[in-house]
C-alpha cells in the first residue's frame, strides 16, 4: 500500500509535468484555464497523499489551501475575467508553437540536472520529483516570456507559483504554516491587482495586447 | 484605516500623523535596542538588532518626512484633475500599507516571513505607481508586477532551498526558518544547497534592488509614479530589497566558507554601476534619470557589501543612509519643480531659482551633493568605498572611477542649465513643503562633516554583523 501510494505522488509529478507542456501547447484560452484547474488540482491530490504517507498534519491544511485559491476561486475569477472582457481569441505566441516545445525539451534536462545533487541531500521520500518541480518552475517562465497577450501571461505566472508550491512539498515538505498563508494571501490579492488591471489596460488601449506596453524604453 | 477617512480634506494630515505616529514608535524602539541590545518578540517571529534597527529608524524618518512632502504636492495634483477623490484615499491608505509592510519585512525573524512582506510591498507599490490611471502609468505598472513577480519568485525558490538545508540542522517545523536559529548553525549548513540558493536569493531580491540586467522595471516605476512615491521607492524599498539579500549573504558566507557570495555581489554591483552610469548620460526625462542614478548608487552599495571587511560594509551602511536621504530630499525638488513645469522632460525646465530660490538651491545642493562632493556624507562613503576597492581589489577602481565620473558630467551639466537661466514659468498655487529637503541635506552634511559617536558605534556594530 505504502509503495503504492509513494508511487502515485510520481505519477501526479508526471501529471503537473505533462500539464505544463500542455499549457505551453495550448492555443485557446478557455482550455489554458481548464488545464491550469487540472493542474491545481493535481497539486492537491500530490500534497494530500504526502501528508498522509509522512503523517505530517500540516500538509493537509496546506493541500486545503491551495484547494480553495488556485482550484476553485483563482479559476473562477479568471473565467468572470474573460468572460466580462469578452476575450474568445487564440493565444498569441511569439515563438511558435513546435520552437517554444523544444527549448521546454532542453529546460526539462537542465532543471533535472541541476537538481539532481540537491534532491540527494534532501531526507524527503519523494525527493525525486524536485527535479520535476524545478522543470515546471522553468516551463511556466518560458510560457510567460513567449506570450502576448496578458491573460497567458497571469496564466503562466500562477502556474509558476504552482511549481514552487510543489518544490515545497517535495524537498521538505512545504514551508512553515504562515509563511503558506502569506504566499496564499500574496497571490489572491496579486491575481484581484491583476484582474482590474486587465481592465484599465483594456480602456486604455483597446486590446490586452501587451505589445502595446513597449512605449517607455531607452531612446 | 486611512480608506475610512478616504478623500475629506484632513486626509493628509491624517497620512503625516500616522507616519509621525510610525517614527515615534520607531525611535522609542531605537533607544531600547541601544540600551539593552538585540530582542525578539512575538514568540520569536519578529526581532531587532543593531542592523535592522538602525535601517527601522531611517525608513521611519523618511516614511514621516515624505508624508509631509506628499501633503502639498498631492493637493496640487488633485486641483489639476490628475487625481479624483477615490484615488485620493488609495494613495493614502496604499502608502500607509506600503510603510507597514516595508516594517514587517525589516523587523521580521522568519525568512518566509520576510519574502511575503517583500512581495506585499510590490503589490502595494505597484498600485501607487498606476495611480494616474495613463496609459504610460500603466504600462509601468505591469512591468513592474511582472518582472518583480517573477524575481520575487525566483527567490521563493532560494528559501525554499534556504529551508532544505535548514531543515537537515534544525529539523523541520516552525523554527528553521528564523534567522536567529540559522545563523547560530550556518557553519553547519549545506554548502552546495546553500550556493545554490543565495544565487537565486540574489537574483530574486536583487531585482527589487534594481541590479542591472535585471532594473528594467525600475526607471518606469519611478517616473510615471507620483513623485512621494519615487521617493520613497529609491530611498526606502531599495534599502529593504538590500536588506534581505545581506540577511541571505551572512548565511551563505557561514556555510560557505569561501567568497562566493561576496564576489557574486561584487560583480552585480559594478555591472549596475557602469550600466547605469551610461544608461543615464542619456536621459531626457528627469525622475528617470535620478532613477539610474539610485541604480548606480545601490550597485555601488552592493559592490562595498561584496567586499566585506569592516571598512566597506560601514561605508556600504554609511552611503544606504546618505543615499536615502539625500535622493528623497533630491525627488522632493524635482517633484515641485516638474509640477510648476508641468513636464518632467528636461529640457522645458529652466530657471528654477529665480522661480522659487528654495527649490533651486534644494535641487542644486542635492546634485552635488548626491553626486560625491565633500562635505556631504555621500563623499566619506564613496571615498571609503574607493578605497578599500584600491586595496582589495585594484582592476575594479578604474570602472568605478569612470563610472562616477560620467555620471558626475552629465548629471551636472543638466542640472545646473535647469536651476540657472531666465524662466516664464509661475509659481505653484500651494506653498510647497521644503522643510524635509532641508532636514535632508542638513542630515547628510552632518553625515559628511561629522558623525556622532554613538552612530559610529552602532554603524560598527552593524558592520560587525554582516561580517565578511
Amino acid at each position: 500500500m505504502h509503495a503504492y501510494l509513494i508511487q502515485s505522488i510520481n505519477l501526479f509529478a508526471a501529471v503537473l509535468l505533462l500539464l505544463s507542456f500542455g499549457m505551453l501547447s495550448q492555443r485557446r484560452i478557455l482550455t489554458l484555464i481548464h488545464l491550469f484547474t487540472l493542474q491545481g488540482a493535481t497539486l492537491v491530490a500530490a500534497t494530500a497523499v504526502v501528508a498522509y504517507v509522512t503523517n505530517q498534519h500540516h500538509l493537509y491544511y496546506s493541500a486545503a489551501l491551495t484547494l480553495v485559491t488556485k482550484v476553485i476561486v483563482i479559476p473562477i475569477l479568471l473565467h468572470r475575467l474573460i468572460h466580462r472582457l469578452n476575450v474568445k481569441w487564440d493565444v498569441e505566441t511569439l515563438i511558435n508553437i513546435p520552437t517554444t516545445m523544444l527549448i521546454g525539451i532542453l529546460l526539462v534536462v537542465f532543471a533535472f540536472n541541476l537538481a539532481l545533487p540537491i534532491a540527494q541531500l534532501s531526507s524527503s521520500i519523494v525527493h525525486s520529483t524536485l527535479g520535476i518541480a524545478l522543470a515546471c518552475v522553468l516551463l511556466s517562465f518560458l510560457m510567460m516570456i513567449t506570450r502576448a497577450k496578458a491573460v497567458p501571461q497571469v496564466i503562466g505566472f500562477l502556474s509558476m507559483e504552482n511549481g514552487l508550491f510543489f518544490a515545497a512539498t517535495a524537498a521538505t515538505y512545504g514551508m512553515p504554516m504562515v509563511v503558506e498563508f502569506g504566499i496564499a494571501f500574496d497571490v489572491l490579492v496579486g491575481m484581484f491587482i491583476l484582474g482590474v488591471f486587465m481592465f484599465q489596460i483594456r480602456e486604455q488601449f483597446d486590446s490586452l495586447d501587451i505589445r502595446h506596453l513597449e512605449t517607455l524604453k531607452e531612446d | 484605516m486611512l480608506a475610512l477617512c478616504g478623500h475629506r480634506d484632513y486626509a493628509a494630515e491624517v497620512n503625516v500623523g500616522v507616519s509621525l505616529a510610525t517614527l515615534v514608535a520607531a525611535g522609542l524602539l531605537t533607544a531600547q535596542v541601544i540600551d539593552g541590545g538585540a530582542l525578539l518578540v512575538l514568540d520569536d517571529q519578529f526581532f531587532v538588532d543593531p542592523l535592522n534597527v538602525f535601517l527601522v529608524a531611517l525608513t521611519a524618518f523618511v516614511g514621516f518626512t515624505t508624508s509631509v512632502f506628499s501633503r502639498p504636492y498631492m493637493r496640487l495634483e488633485r486641483d489639476r484633475g490628475k487625481m479624483t477623490p477615490g484615488r485620493m484615499r488609495l494613495y493614502h491608505s496604499m502608502y500607509q500599507m506600503f510603510n507597514f509592510t516595508m516594517l514587517v519585512a525589516l523587523s521580521t525573524n522568519n525568512l518566509g516571513i520576510l519574502w511575503v512582506a517583500m512581495e506585499a510591498a510590490t503589490l502595494t507599490t505597484v498600485l501607487l505607481v498606476s495611480v494616474y490611471r495613463t496609459a504610460a502609468s500603466l504600462e509601468a505598472a505591469w512591468k513592474y508586477f511582472i518582472l518583480c513577480g517573477v524575481g520575487i519568485a525566483q527567490a521563493l525558490f532560494g528559501t525554499i532551498l534556504l529551508y532544505l538545508a535548514a531543515d537537515k540542522v534544525i529539523g523541520g517545523g516552525g523554527g528553521a526558518l528564523l534567522w536567529t536559529n540559522l545563523e547560530a548553525v550556518k557553519s553547519q549548513l549545506e554548502p552546495n544547497v546553500m550556493a545554490l540558493a543565495f544565487v537565486f536569493l540574489l537574483l530574486g531580491y536583487g531585482t527589487k534592488v534594481g541590479l542591472v540586467p535585471v532594473h528594467n522595471w525600475l526607471p518606469d516605476a519611478h517616473a510615471e509614479g507620483p513623485t512621494p512615491i519615487s521617493a520613497v521607492l529609491s530611498g526606502l524599498l531599495l534599502n529593504v530589497a538590500l536588506y534581505a539579500v545581506l540577511r541571505c549573504k551572512v548565511l551563505a558566507d557561514g556555510a560557505l566558507h569561501s567568497h562566493l557570495a561576496g564576489n557574486l555581489m561584487i560583480g552585480f554591483g559594478l555591472l549596475s554601476v557602469v550600466a547605469a552610469a551610461f544608461f543615464l548620460s542619456r536621459q531626457k526625462d528627469i525622475k528617470r534619470m535620478f532613477a539610474y542614478s539610485s541604480i548606480e548608487h545601490m550597485g555601488l552599495m552592493t559592490f562595498a557589501f561584496g567586499l566585506g571587511g569592516p571598512i566597506a560594509n560601514f561605508a556600504g551602511l554609511l552611503h544606504m543612509t546618505v543615499h536615502s536621504l539625500i535622493k528623497s530630499a533630491i525627488f522632493f525638488t524635482v517633484g515641485h519643480a516638474s509640477q510648476s513645469a508641468h513636464t518632467q522632460i528636461m529640457e522645458k525646465i529652466r530657471g528654477l531659482i529665480k522661480l522659487n530660490p528654495m527649490v533651486g538651491w534644494g535641487l542644486l545642493l542635492g546634485t552635488l551633493a548626491i553626486l560625491g562632493m565633500p562635505p556631504f556624507g555621500v563623499f566619506a562613503s564613496e571615498f571609503l568605498i574607493l578605497t578599500t576597492a584600491m586595496r582589495d581589489l585594484p582592476w575594479a577602481t578604474p570602472f568605478l572611477l569612470l563610472a562616477l565620473g560620467v555620471a558626475f558630467a552629465s548629471i551636472f551639466s543638466r542640472v545646473q542649465e535647469m536651476v540657472f537661466g531666465d524662466t516664464d514659468l509661475k509659481p505653484l498655487e500651494h506653498p510647497p513643503a521644503l522643510v524635509p529637503v532641508f532636514v535632508h541635506l542638513a542630515l547628510g552634511l552632518m553625515l559628511g562633516l561629522y558623525i556622532p559617536p554613538y552612530l559610529v558605534d552602532w554603524y560598527q556594530q552593524a558592520a560587525r554583523m554582516i561580517g565578511g
